[in-house]
């Protein structure tokens, strides 16, 4: 019993039918953990007490023939969402020992739901990063590739799904964070709409841009996941008191009579050429499933990764000013209470922490805040404009999620412009506030390619309609990494 | 756009950050190079454009006011560096 390479739906009807408990599920969960953890380090924290306590508990429930898909399932979660009582790290010294006495909306509602969390997951620090060795723990390491990154900045709960250590997972996308590390590890990884799931509880890196939402192994799963975790919260302002829909019922095999454009921009600059064949096999593909493609563009995708390396780490500099040594994290204890603040944010935060916090403060400091920070943010109007016209001709806009397949550990990491050019693709839609998927689109020399599909606000079920219909016809998803 | 040494200063005082002199000359180096890049934005016409604070058109958000238990302070205080009875401790503000 080394891997119970279950989806969510599948191991839910074994499990309604009694042919499987939720004890023996999570056990297999935390032997493979065991096994593979050496090797990927996807996990921060191993919860395997609580999680054997919430599988009895499941088990309970599912006996008495209550619980609903989620009841019962091992799930990994991103370490930048709070868990009451379980420590929550943001992968940083800063908050190394730090112990959430509440829990984030989104746990709240799993909790509900039966879930069962198996571990933390392994990020770049606070979020900020393409491929974990940003985080001042450990690297993980790429289940398809092991000298390879998984992506990030969710890098741990992409593996944690790939891998088998958990049946899903929830991440966090701030500029790409979910999609990415999706696209990395061929797994499903979702950003909702901005404000479809509430933020309560997340961390906050940048909170116009953060949402959080699933990486599952099919997009049936990741229909299930969204069901569990959307809707409004008064916690959290920035939720939207709009309905949410049952997910799954938007799955249809086929794509009659989708509009799908196909933004040029994303297909040229530094686009790797087996990446570039893949997309080109997958488009083929939706137009057999019935969606009209058309080229189209969106002329200010260029000026998204400058918008956003000034809107983000400007957020993120007010957003992180709350670590001060004083109320909890790392704390120096210096002569004076500026030396003590000051030490505190020098030895708790690593480079790029530090990196961003420095470009947020300079954006918005006296003489530059115009010049930068208003700047950006008028050319995200313009961005998101172009995003609400593109979504007046088609139902979906379909591109690579990144550039390249995965890079190898150590490659980029003294490169910031390098780094952060890894995202292109994905950082116009939270810039927008769109919803966009990530699903397994192929491979290139046993590494895979992923395909994003973006979809208008809160239509998140026609881009998983797009993604399922796809996934149907194509067989990347039944792959797994061989650890 | 070049950022000197006392420019990087600056900015680390206005974040309470304290830098290394090996710091201090990386960061100059690496937040030149990026602004450099981010330069391409002054090339947008953006004349009569209205920022974009936040991409959902959501405004003015009120509920109603009603209490409802918030944490204890042991809770509240359970992860602080320095407690003193229910207070947070900090180093003295005044010298």
């Amino acid at each position: 019993m080394t891997r119970m390479q279950y989806t969510i739906h599948e191991a839910h009807q074994l499990l309604k039918a009694k042919k499987l408990s939720s004890v023996e599920l999570t056990q297999a969960c935390l032997e493979r953990i065991r096994q593979i953890e050496p090797k990927v380090k996807a996990l921060v924290t191993v919860t395997d007490k609580p999680a054997l306590e919430q599988a009895q508990q499941a088990d309970k429930l599912i006996a008495e023939g209550k619980g609903g898909p989620l009841t019962g399932i091992p799930l990994a979660i991103k370490d930048v969402i709070c868990t009451k009582g379980v420590r929550t790290t943001c992968s940083s010294k800063m908050l190394e020992n730090f112990v959430p006495p509440y829990n984030a909306a989104v746990m709240e509602k799993l909790n509900a739901a039966g879930a069962v969390m198996v571990g933390k997951a392994n990020m770049d620090e606070f979020a900020m990063g393409s491929s974990t060795e940003n985080s001042a723990l450990f690297t993980t390491h790429n289940p398809w590739d092991l000298e390879r990154v998984p992506g990030g900045s969710s890098g741990g709960s992409a593996v944690a799904v790939a891998a088998g250590e958990a049946l899903g997972a929830l991440g966090s996308d701030t500029g790409g964070s979910i999609r990415q590390p999706a696209g990395f590890c061929s797994v499903v990884g979702l950003k909702p709409t901005y404000g479809r799931v509430s933020r309560y509880g997340l961390v906050a890196f940048a909170s116009s841009l953060d949402q959080i939402g699933p990486l599952t192994q099919d997009v049936t799963d990741c229909a299930l996941m969204l069901n569990a975790i959307a809707g409004q919260d008064k916690r959290d302002s920035t939720s939207i008191p709009e309905i949410v829909p049952d997910y799954t019922q938007s799955l249809k095999p086929d794509l009659k009579g989708m509009r799908i454009g196909v933004p040029k921009e994303y297909y040229v600059e530094g686009m790797q050429t087996g990446v570039s064949a893949a997309m080109k096999a997958a488009l083929h593909k939706l137009e057999e499933l019935g969606a009209k493609l058309e080229e189209t563009s969106l002329p200010h995708t260029g000026y998204s990764l400058a918008v956003y390396y000034i809107i983000a780490p400007s957020e993120a500099s007010a957003n992180l000013a709350r670590y001060d040594g004083v109320k909890y994290g790392y704390s120096y204890a210096g002569d004076t209470m500026w030396e003590s603040m000051e030490k505190t944010r020098e030895n708790g935060f690593g480079p790029e922490v530090k990196r961003r916090i420095m470009l947020g403060t300079y954006a918005l400091s006296a003489g530059y805040y115009d010049a930068w920070y208003v700047k950006a943010q008028k050319v995200r109007t313009l961005i998101r404009r172009e995003f609400d016209a593109a979504f007046e001709k088609y139902d979906a806009l379909v591109t690579p999620t990144s550039p390249t397949v995965p890079f190898k550990i150590g490659e980029r990491a003294d490169d910031p412009l390098a780094m952060y050019l890894s995202d292109v693709c994905t950082l116009p839609i939270n810039i927008a506030g769109v919803p966009a998927v990530s699903i397994p689109a192929g491979f290139v020399d046993g590494l895979p390619v992923g395909m994003q599909i973006i979809g208008k606000h809160f239509k998140e079920e026609t881009i998983l309609r797009v993604a399922y219909a796809y996934e149907q016809a194509t067989e990347w998803h039944k792959k797994k990494p061989n650890v | 756009m070049k950022l000197s040494r006392e420019e990087v200063l600056h900015i680390a005082r206005l974040a309470r950050v304290a830098l290394t002199e090996a710091e201090i000359t990386r960061m100059s180096e690496q937040l030149s190079n990026l602004l450099e890049h981010f330069e391409v934005l002054q090339q947008v016409d953006t004349e009569g454009v209205p920022p974009t604070a936040q991409s959902v058109e959501l405004q003015s958000v009120m509920r109603d006011d009603v209490i409802v238990p918030s944490l204890s302070q042991d809770d509240v205080l359970a992860n602080a560096p320095r407690r003193e009875d229910d207070c947070f401790r900090v180093r003295a503000v005044l010298e």
